[in-house]
């Protein structure tokens, strides 16, 4: 199969309140990206948008910001779940015969609504709404039967916190870049026990875009491709209570699909580095253990280890990951575009020393229900 | 040119969306919700396939994909499986908080049920303790026809 | 470099104004079980999933990790589309592409809708710019108004132009028990006698002038499943399967004051775009069915002219000649279209699927030309004049 580069990568700076439109945001983002790729929006065959109806109060939210995106006279499409699930909506694009270069664009303004409300609103109207179940409930939920599986605690959870924001500070676009300990996690306010504040990702606004090509699309570009050597997606069930929340099997299925597709066998040995999604601090424990790198149950061990800290053998979320900056939709896609400015060595101080091989996590639905994957690579 | 931007007042519209809606249970689920309101009894769907009881029950089996064709009768009482206390409030909240909510798996059932735990102390919750369900005073054929669960 | 792609199965539930026996996801699995069943297939078969709808619809966030359970994704790959009005054909195009790509075999494509939970107008409004749109804006009929009126001003076109649009379309209801409206005292009367009761009716509501309820589509309730298939098996699970010959889409405009109300350019660009691909130079003469989206009746005017199956102000003679019935040159929905069934997710996918069953000979009692179809023309539209086409072949394309 003919193989799909990432050739251009732009986002905004990830903050709460920030005054630019929809459009404006798009705009920022898709020009960005075409600036890192060195090239235009005459070298774009077909567009892929990527926004959600509820966070932007909105029906047909892409209608707001398709000409933002450069839709005139251009085939076009929008994905609506994370970005990380249009990057490869553009990939099969790009791969069709039909299109060489793909531009996929996502944004997302956490400041204009109220996230318990919107994210209420996921879950089902007829046996669960009514309840007032949100985001941090249910992920609340999910973190306790993590802990009744695999016995990490609190303190594993908040070791997270502390990793990401810490990393954060070396991250121009992130939002939260803090020093926090352990115990400034442990002290902060309890919010859905066993979650509080510090163990949860922020309110935000920002877009993210990527410019993706096939091997003639790359031609009309300057910048040297990064590959997609693999890519895997996969939802579980959506009702809480059939599914077993503490076993990520979706993740475990798209990791797979993603490894076989790169030849990678041995992850923790392969992989350079990890973005992965952590909506919530104990989530990047579960999410170790989805992807296979540490055993079942042995998620809080393997940060102790210290292996996915920055001086590691595998750092997990350089960037300060998603605990540190989380404008939903768009997350997943900044995962992606951080594993590819690693590989690139274009990560500045976040760079991990010649990291090769890259994974990226998109999340969608509650509890992490639906999963993507990519693997990159130079 | 960009100077503009510096003097500008930036203004900000609210709004709400206020889109009425009702949804339609279903025959399936329509039947377990007045299982619950005229009787107080849970009723749930078994797969013909993997034999998983589903409460709330499903038309079809998600994991077989098959339609359920067996209606089964399970108790009110049953296992916390997972809780969490929360101390915040917003507008879809039934109650104000604390609120705290459970995944019971009632016995004779697979898979939990998403529900309130009421009249217990935090400090008791524990995952595995069994609870029993209370039914609301007035019930209308919602969900809300439970109150909540509480320690049996 | 990319697989030609065919479509091997197509299920619908019935289309009604409310399915009260069924929530959503029971609804999806309906049409699911239909396409399957169609196809010879199982959902173990099925490597891929692509659904879409509105979510102010239903009002529920996220409807692709709702529905789930009902559509079969449960530890499958899937996501989800959606772009208005134009849903359906959306992700019939995604399913084009997720095979197209080599990255999957074969891939189900699912549009849905529950119209009648919610309350449409209230949603349909809140599609429009807040700040600049929404306080004065009037839901779907509005813009369509604007342009018919337009229209009738540019070409000297009629209310009797547009109502016999309308009975064409419920007149070929009759012969599809899926859709919604079955407007079954039309059978006993002449077209001319049906089009004079329309536009003199007092019960026949005007809305925005000229827009009567009988120029208008319903609201419905309703799901359709398509399995699109790669070359290297599409032949072994359909004899003759309906391939995709070419698909494009033009979804210019951002804001309705930015439309041209004297011309479709998007639905014309995209049409253009996908001619040229295929080759086709005479569009009246080489295709042998349409399923267009028309909302509304003078759509089938306007709309044909954009296209290019007659020069401007042409579509009305197209239609009082009878080359748009059943029995005509050009036979253009003979599904009843939009305007007798609209379940809003699903009736791009169903203007393609009943594309596909007229390429495949399964339409039943609404298939045209004695089933030899070369080519299906389907069209998808929504938001502002947004247009997608996608031409369904006999052949395998080249």
């Amino acid at each position: 199969m003919e193989k799909i580069a990432i050739v251009g990568v732009g986002q905004t700076t990830y903050e709460r309140n920030k005054i630019e439109t929809f459009d404006e945001l798009v705009f920022e983002a898709a020009t960005k990206a075409l600036k890192d790729a060195g090239g235009e929006i005459g070298d774009i065959d077909n567009i892929v948008t990527v926004s959600n109806d509820f966070w932007d109060g909105r029906t047909i939210s892409s209608m707001a910001i398709q000409d933002a995106a450069g839709s005139w006279g251009k085939d076009i499409s929008t994905v609506e779940g994370d970005g990380s699930f249009g990057a490869l909506y553009g990939m099969m694009r790009a791969l069709s015969g039909s299109f060489d270069t793909t531009l996929v664009v996502s944004h997302m303004k956490g400041s204009e609504s109220i996230m318990n409300l919107i994210t209420n609103a996921m879950f089902d109207p007829l046996y669960q709404r009514s309840l007032g179940i949100d985001a941090t409930s249910s992920a609340a939920l999910q973190a306790r039967s993590y802990m009744e599986m695999s016995g990490a605690t609190e303190e594993d959870f908040a070791l997270v916190s502390v990793k990401n924001h810490k990393n954060a500070k070396n991250n121009p676009h992130a939002q939260l870049p803090m020093d926090v300990t352990v115990d400034d996690v442990m002290k902060s306010k309890k919010l859905a026990d066993p979650l509080k504040v510090l163990d949860c990702s922020p309110i935000s606004d920002g877009a993210a875009a990527v410019v993706l090509a096939n091997e003639k699309g790359l031609k009309k570009f300057k910048k040297d491709p990064v590959w997609i050597k693999g890519v895997g997606h996969t939802s579980d069930s959506y009702t809480l209570g059939y599914r077993d929340l503490a076993r990520p099997r979706a993740l475990e299925a798209a990791s797979q699909k993603a490894f076989k597709m790169a030849g990678i066998k041995d992850p923790l040995k392969e992989l350079d580095v990890c973005e992965l999604y952590d909506a919530y601090s104990y989530m990047e424990l579960m999410w170790y253990e989805g992807i296979g790198i540490t055993k079942e149950g042995k998620g809080a061990e393997l940060i102790k280890s210290g292996e996915t800290g920055m001086d590691g053998s595998l750092p997990v979320n350089p960037s300060g990951g998603v605990i540190s900056a989380h404008p939903v939709l768009v997350a997943g896609l900044t995962r992606l575009i951080e594993a590819t400015l690693q590989v690139r060595g274009e990560a500045d101080k976040r760079q991990i020393k010649g990291a090769k091989t890259a994974l990226a996590q998109g999340i969608n639905g509650p509890c992490g229900q639906a999963h993507c994957i990519f693997i990159v690579g130079t | 040119m960009a100077d503009w931007k510096e003097s500008v007042e930036n203004i900000v519209y609210s709004g709400r969306i206020k889109v009425p809606y009702k949804w339609y249970v279903g025959e399936v689920g329509s039947r377990f919700l007045t299982g619950i309101r005229d009787n107080k009894e849970f009723w749930g769907t078994k797969c013909p396939s993997c034999s998983k009881v589903y409460v709330p029950p499903v038309k079809n089996c998600a994991e077989c994909f098959v339609l359920t064709d067996e209606w089964v009768k399970v108790k009110d009482t049953g296992t916390l499986e997972s809780f969490t206390v929360v101390d915040y409030s917003h507008a879809m909240q039934p109650v104000k908080a604390p609120i705290i909510y459970g995944l019971v798996k009632l016995d004779g059932a697979d898979g939990s049920i998403l529900h309130m735990i009421g009249d217990v102390k935090k400090e008791d919750l524990k995952v595995g303790m069994k609870v029993k369900a209370v039914f609301a005073d007035k019930r209308e054929g919602t969900i809300l026809d439970i109150k909540h669960f509480t320690p049996a | 470099m990319g697989k030609r792609v065919a479509i091997v199965g197509f299920g619908q539930t019935y289309q009604r104004s409310s399915r009260k026996d069924v929530n959503g996801p029971e609804l999806i699995n309906e049409a699911v079980r239909a396409a399957l069943e169609d196809a010879g297939l199982t959902i173990k078969d099925i490597d891929a999933i692509v659904i879409g709808n509105m979510d102010h619809f239903e009002g529920v966030n996220y409807v692709d990790s709702w529905s789930v359970e009902g559509s079969g994704g449960v530890m499958k790959p899937i996501f989800k589309l959606t772009t208005g009005g134009t849903t359906g054909s959306t992700v019939a195009m995604a399913g084009y592409y997720h095979v197209a790509s080599g990255m999957f075999d074969r891939v189900l494509v699912i549009g849905w809708e529950k119209n009648s939970e919610s309350d449409t107008t209230g949603a349909i409004v809140t599609a429009f710019n807040p700040v600049w749109e929404r306080p004065r804006f009037g839901g779907a009929i509005a813009g369509l108004a604007v342009e018919a009126s337009k229209y009738m001003h540019n070409y000297k076109v009629t209310e009797r132009d547009g109502a016999r649009v309308a009975v064409r379309e419920r007149l070929h209801a009759l012969n599809n028990p899926y859709t919604h409206l079955h407007q079954e005292w039309m059978k006993s009367m002449e077209i001319e006698q049906i089009v004079d009761l329309l536009i003199t009716s007092e019960e026949n509501q005007m809305l925005a002038y000229p827009l009567r309820m009988s120029d208008m589509c319903p609201r419905t309730d309703g799901a359709a499943a398509a399995i699109f298939a790669s070359e290297d098996i599409a032949e072994k699970i359909a004899p003759k399967p309906a391939w995709v010959v070419s698909t494009h889409n033009r979804h210019n405009y951002a804001l309705l004051g930015d439309i041209d109300w004297d011309s479709n350019d998007t639905l014309e660009s995209a049409s253009k775009a996908v001619f040229k691909d295929a080759g086709i130079k005479e569009p009246f003469k080489e295709i042998d069915v349409c399923e267009l989206y028309l909302p509304y009746s003078y759509a089938g005017l306007k709309w044909m002219e954009s296209i290019g199956f007659c020069g401007p102000g042409e579509g009305p003679k197209l239609v009082w000649d009878g080359h748009t019935d059943m029995d005509g040159e050009l036979p253009v929905n003979p599904s009843g279209g939009v305007m007798s069934s609209n379940p809003i997710g699903a009736t791009g996918l169903l203007r393609v699927g009943e594309g596909a069953l007229q390429v495949m000979g399964k339409a039943g009692d609404r298939q045209v030309k004695g089933g030899d179809v070369k080519y299906a023309f389907t069209t998808g539209f929504g938001g502002c004049n947004w247009a997608d086409v996608m031409l369904l072949g006999k052949k395998k394309p080249s």
